[in-house]
């Protein structure tokens, strides 16, 4: 049973706990029948649940601390797997994990934001908030994917880089601009996936790429809603109002042609469900990483260009 | 009818701006008084304590351009609200009032022109519409200065200031930083010289993107320059900041800026640097004919 339950998830694992119940008695009681209602119902209720989620709901969704990690999905969709440490400059940052993968026979450079579990491994992963050199790792590792040849995947799922005094000290805002000066031009396909929360620069540092994926219940935009709330509304208390206004979900992204494609998660969401969700993830990913590899490296580039050059609205006025 | 009428015409409204109107301007910082003429001939910096006032991108065109020189490009772009975003106010109420107040139809403005004579881009923002806050047409517009610098082969010179990414725009403002930064890559891959000159203040996703990409980087003195705001990293850390943080000369001391340049040399610094490196030759040219290419292109 999960640790933690979202307000608009009780009612589901209230039925599924009494299901449980009723299941310990069933031996000494015949009430199958009654079982099998129950369990129609609490699905139902499931689908209907997740069908009416407001862009607030999932980004607690997103923000699930028993929602699969980069490391985690690592561990289900990877035949192989060997981390890479530190960015050659400064240190190591844990709030990125990076490094060699199989997945499928495919060799390829993973690269991922990874929040902690629990307070003792947040604490260790900054809450997945990366510093400079974690960008710096990043770049580092994508150089070297580039270098052999080898596609790259990130998975996105940060709140933000971190605002620190030391991190602004270590060029913060270099080390992003770096990464997407040297993104647009990596002479290798690479696909992003958000997993959980894409907000601002501090996910964008590692999410350029050819193709664009987004788990059903991730969310990316410019701001976290409680950031924007703070400065648009002056207060901390409109966040579902500024979810609402930022239009930051899945859906929302693909309708702005900015995400290429909605990984399906399970009913209930990644975080019930994990092996179901890597395995929707790895069989969104594998295809594209196919496809990527297939295409010529200056049409590629092209491409890539193209796809960036094209996100934007204006008019123009006489 | 108004329950009474002012009658002195000598009472005027109380302006909290960093660049007053009026004949005569306090500093904020030291208090000295200065009348308006000498400030103008002084560049908008205080004659005692050498503090650069915010000025816009007039003042910056009059400043750096040989007179007359400068034509602007794609003043035609405004902001559209693409995701009907509403706040305390609508953005597009947001956009009107910018424009209102400040003549202007977004954060940047781009053009050519020429610095002592030498051709350059210009792309400069203007911090006073919606803080300089990067949209679709701050976006598209630094955009177009890439593509002509690139096609042109001359220098792009870039003045910023900015609050960051325009959050009316959420996920759209956000790819601006990708796509300026696609365009600075197509210019870099022409091998065509850009020099950003950081002006007070240039934060968030301008600093993490075209604003720190820069083959030389300048800064105006004391200019606030970083990722995160000083307020949100207090809030975040709980940490009194440093003395001095996050402005030029820390970046300088960090090793994030190339030189502090006083406004008043910044025009004869940029025509030096446009002639100590200048724009090479096309790859293949120097290829196939080696550097001497160069002299002859």
């Amino acid at each position: 049973m999960a640790k933690y339950v979202l307000e608009f998830e009780r009612p589901i694992f209230e039925l599924e706990e009494k299901i449980a119940e009723m299941r310990s008695m069933s031996d000494q009681l015949d009430i199958g029948d009654e079982i099998e209602v129950l369990e129609q119902k609490v699905e139902r209720l499931r689908v209907s649940v997740y069908e009416q989620l407001t862009r607030w709901q999932r980004v607690q969704l997103a923000r699930h601390p028993d929602r699969p990690y980069t490391l985690d999905y690592i561990a289900l969709i990877c035949d192989d797997f060997i981390e890479l440490h530190g960015d050659r400059a400064y240190g190591d940052d844990k709030a990125i994990v990076g490094g060699l993968a199989r997945i499928d026979g495919i060799e390829l450079v993973l690269i991922g934001q990874q929040k902690g579990h629990d307070t003792k491994e947040n604490l260790e992963r900054n809450f997945g908030m990366p510093n400079p050199e974690g960008y710096r790792k990043a770049l580092r590792l994508m150089k070297l994917a580039e270098k052999f040849s080898l596609p790259v995947l990130t998975l996105i799922d940060t709140q933000g880089a971190y605002p620190g005094i030391e991190a602004e000290e270590r060029g913060q805002a270099e080390a992003i601009a770096r990464n997407l000066l040297e993104m647009a031009r990596l002479r290798t396909p690479i696909v992003n996936v958000v997993i959980g929360e894409g907000a601002s620069g501090g996910a964008l540092g590692i999410g350029m790429g050819d193709r664009l994926l987004m788990m059903e219940n991730s969310w990316y935009s410019v701001i976290a809603p409680e950031s924007c709330s703070n400065i648009l509304w002056r207060s901390w208390d409109y966040k579902e109002q500024a979810a609402e206004a930022l239009r930051l979900t899945a859906r929302d992204l693909l309708e702005m042609g900015i995400a290429d494609g909605i990984i399906p998660e399970p009913v209930g969401g990644a975080h019930r469900f994990p092996a179901q969700a890597a395995e929707a993830l790895k069989g969104s990913v594998l295809p594209a990483i196919r496809e990527l590899m297939g295409l010529p490296l200056e049409m590629l580039i092209e491409r890539r260009h193209e796809r960036y050059a094209s996100i934007g609205v204006w008019t123009t006025a006489g | 009818m108004a329950w009474f009428n002012r009658t002195k015409q000598n009472i005027e409204d109380q302006q909290s701006r960093d660049m007053p109107d009026g004949l005569w301007t306090k500093c904020s910082n030291c208090g000295e008084i200065t009348y308006k003429k000498q400030l103008e001939e002084n560049f908008y910096t205080c004659p005692k304590c050498n503090k650069h006032f915010r000025i816009g991108s007039n003042q910056y065109i009059d400043l750096l351009m040989d007179e007359g020189s400068f034509h602007e490009e794609a003043t035609d772009l405004v902001s559209t609200d693409p995701l009907h975003f509403v706040d305390e106010k609508p953005y597009t109420a947001r956009i009107a009032k910018g424009m209102r107040d400040t003549g202007l139809r977004d954060a940047i403005r781009i053009g050519t022109g020429t610095i002592e004579g030498l051709e350059c881009t210009l792309a400069v923002m203007d911090f006073s519409f919606i803080g300089g806050s990067m949209g679709s047409v701050v976006g598209e517009k630094f955009s177009r200065a890439a593509d002509i610098s690139r096609q042109r082969r001359i220098p792009l010179v870039a003045i910023t200031a900015s609050g960051g990414a325009r959050m009316m725009e959420a996920a759209i403002s956000l790819m601006q930083m990708a796509k300026t930064s696609v365009r600075l890559a197509q210019l870099a891959e022409a091998r065509v010289p850009y020099f950003v000159v950081l002006t007070d203040p240039t934060t968030g996703g301008v600093t993490a993107s075209f604003a720190m990409l820069g083959d030389v980087t300048l800064a105006e003195p004391n200019a606030l320059i970083g990722f995160a705001g000083p307020r949100v990293i207090e809030q975040m850390t709980k940490k009194k900041l440093p003395e001095g943080f996050q402005r030029s000369e820390f970046q300088l001391k960090h090793g994030f800026v190339d030189h502090i340049v006083h406004r008043k040399d910044l025009r004869r610094t940029l025509s030096r640097l446009f002639t100590l490196l200048p724009v090479p030759a096309k790859s293949q040219e120097i290829a196939s004919n080696g550097l001497h290419a160069r002299a002859e292109a």
